[in-house]
């Protein structure tokens, strides 16, 4: 997770323009780190690439729209960079 | 291209979506009356035009990519770069490649050549959903017909 929460990091330091200190595992990307819905495509892009996946944000969004996730679960970084270990685990499978 | 009402493509020369990629054809109209502003005795094509012209481009690819189920929106423009003046009469090449296929967006990379020069680029993020309304979505299928669009790629409208 730690490798993973590294290059996340890097991305959204590189990204956003926040410094990469004030980005922590338990930050919420958007509560805390104040990305928008626009620059979380660049985020997804790059995380995208970075480790051959495709974050499923649609889904995402549609479950916290339905009241069935909260964003933490995606979008505080540690749970973010679970999921993402989850899907390079599934495309590995 | 027809400026007055938006449509920067005259004709898709080469859609494959195996590969990703689109070729597009707009002659850039000898006479408009932007050129009244842009410029007095220096008429060129804004810019930003040059970027929408791209953007449809990419746009006619994505269609094709979602099989004209869903619509991209044009959300982020990266780095575009104007590297030479577009005049009147000037026939454009236009080209988008694609980048990316994201979960609600794509991303692509896109030119503008003229006798084989380019003349701009940028990459572009397009985020897609459903049609807004049916009637835009005939729309669509009828501008892709107009434009060439590779016939077996154009589904029945409805």
């Amino acid at each position: 997770m730690s490798s993973t929460f590294d290059t996340v990091a890097n991305i959204i330091a590189e990204t956003c323009d926040i410094p990469r200190e004030n980005i922590k595992p338990e930050s919420h990307a958007i509560d805390d780190l104040g990305i928008d819905s626009l620059d979380f495509l660049d985020i997804a892009f790059a995380i995208d690439k970075a480790f051959g996946i495709k974050l499923p944000l649609e889904r995402w969004t549609q479950e916290v729209n339905e009241g069935k996730a909260t964003t933490e679960q995606y979008f505080v970084l540690s749970n973010l960079c679970e999921r993402i270990d989850e899907l390079k685990a599934a495309k590995g499978a | 291209m027809q400026i007055e009402i938006f449509i920067l493509v005259d004709r898709i020369r080469s859609l494959s979506i195996e590969n990703g990629l689109a070729q597009c054809e707009s002659a850039v109209p000898v006479d408009s009356s932007i050129y009244l502003g842009h410029f007095p005795g220096h008429p060129i094509l804004p810019g930003v035009l040059l970027i929408e012209s791209m953007a449809q481009t990419a746009g006619w690819l994505i269609l094709g990519l979602t099989k004209f189920e869903r619509f991209p929106f044009l959300s982020i423009v990266h780095e575009a770069k104007m590297r030479d003046f577009v005049t009147p009469g000037t026939q454009l090449l236009l080209e988008a490649r694609l980048l990316h296929e994201g979960s609600g967006f794509y991303k692509t990379s896109n030119r503008v050549l003229a006798d084989g020069k380019l003349k701009c680029e940028a990459e572009t993020t397009f985020r897609v959903m459903p049609f807004p309304s049916p009637t835009f979505r005939e729309h669509v299928i009828a501008q892709a017909r107009r434009v060439g669009f590779p016939p077996e790629l154009v589904p029945n409208a409805g």
